[in-house]
């Protein structure tokens, strides 16, 4: 029964050491590096969690259980808006981002947020992918603590 | 009805899977950027030193244990409150040494080894590291030099998981220069 407090400092410290340690490569795979990491995490904590329910009816529901058990779950509480444009695009709009909430309060550092992001990023790709659904997941904030992840359902 | 009584004892356990998962994608990582098992070790202690120096003021700002006035009651303090509020289970305090200075912690289980298995390759690697280096860190904040390591792990076949910790030595505080 690990604190909420443990994973963000653990998160908190793998950022930093991402960051630290691949200083000579270029800032796109750190992010890389992070976004996979949530993959794997992502995909493990939906199969978990998801186990004894019973199959989604399509990609909207998939979605409003991303925003409400998924996200409460994991970040305790839920996604505030969720917008879609009904062709596989669908916004997550949260408002009070536990990972950024204790990074600023405004705009500053925006340039740093994306880092914090990148993990999350894969978390969301990571537990739909074991959905079934093979998506692109991006972020995008501009007025810490809130925050906006685009998610792109990829039709094959 | 029995989903929704789960959900609550639920939410507590995903938490600690999260940061267990998490924790594992971490050493995986790990392990694919450094050649061998004792670099990994290395960084995953690093890793805790750093955790460790900012969770103690979390865990003090929470707890209202005061000073400690011994090694004694810090062992105490770390089996029963701390990792008790971080990690949800209360290692025992055993194995003092005579002078009073070295003790062991047991702990019946990990929470941070759920689900994983050490493959034949990685078999120095100490995959729990982390804590180690939190301690060092927390302590260090605290005034207090020690040295922590993993005397059995039960991801290497022992039955339990036992830290060593050794005082060293107190760290004198440092008063800026022209503060007396």
């Amino acid at each position: 029964m690990a604190d909420d407090a443990l994973f963000e400092f653990l998160h908190m410290e793998i950022v930093s050491h991402v960051y630290k340690e691949q200083a000579s490569r270029e800032r796109v795979s750190c992010v890389s590096a992070l976004e996979s990491m949530g993959f794997r995490v992502g995909q493990g904590l939906i199969e978990r969690f998801t186990k004894d329910s019973p199959t989604f009816k399509d990609d909207l529901d998939i979605m409003k259980f991303l925003c409400k058990d998924f996200w409460t779950n994991i970040f305790r509480k839920q996604v505030d808006n969720l917008r879609t444009n009904h062709q596989g695009t669908y916004v997550l709009q949260d408002n009070k981002f536990s990972l950024l909430t204790q990074l600023s309060n405004g705009k500053q550092y925006l340039e740093e947020a994306p880092k914090f992001l990148a993990f999350s990023c894969g978390l969301i790709r990571g537990a739909l992918s074991n959905l079934g659904l093979e998506s692109v997941v991006t972020a995008e904030v501009s007025l810490m603590p809130s925050c906006k992840f685009q998610v792109v359902i990829q039709k094959t | 009805m029995s989903r929704q009584s789960n959900r609550t004892t639920d939410s507590k356990k995903m938490n600690s899977e999260l940061f267990t998962l998490t924790y594992g994608a971490l050493v995986t990582q790990l392990c694919k950027d450094y050649e061998n098992d004792e670099e990994v070790n290395k960084q995953l202690d690093k890793m805790g030193y750093n955790i460790g120096v900012r969770l103690i003021e979390d865990f003090l700002a929470r707890s209202s244990v005061g000073r400690c006035h011994d090694f004694r009651e810090t062992a105490d303090v770390i089996a029963k409150v701390a990792f008790k509020m971080y990690l949800g289970i209360t290692p025992s305090v055993t194995n003092w040494s005579p002078a009073g200075d070295e003790f062991s912690l047991i702990l019946e289980s990990n929470p941070l080894v759920d689900f994983v298995e050490l493959p034949d390759n990685h078999s120095t690697l100490v995959y729990s590291n982390l804590l180690c280096g939190v301690l060092r860190g927390a302590l260090e904040m605290v005034q207090m030099a020690v040295d922590v390591r993993f005397a059995q792990d039960t991801l290497r076949g022992d039955n339990v998981t036992e830290i060593r910790m050794k005082f060293i030595k107190r760290i004198e505080e440092n008063l800026p220069v022209g503060d007396e």
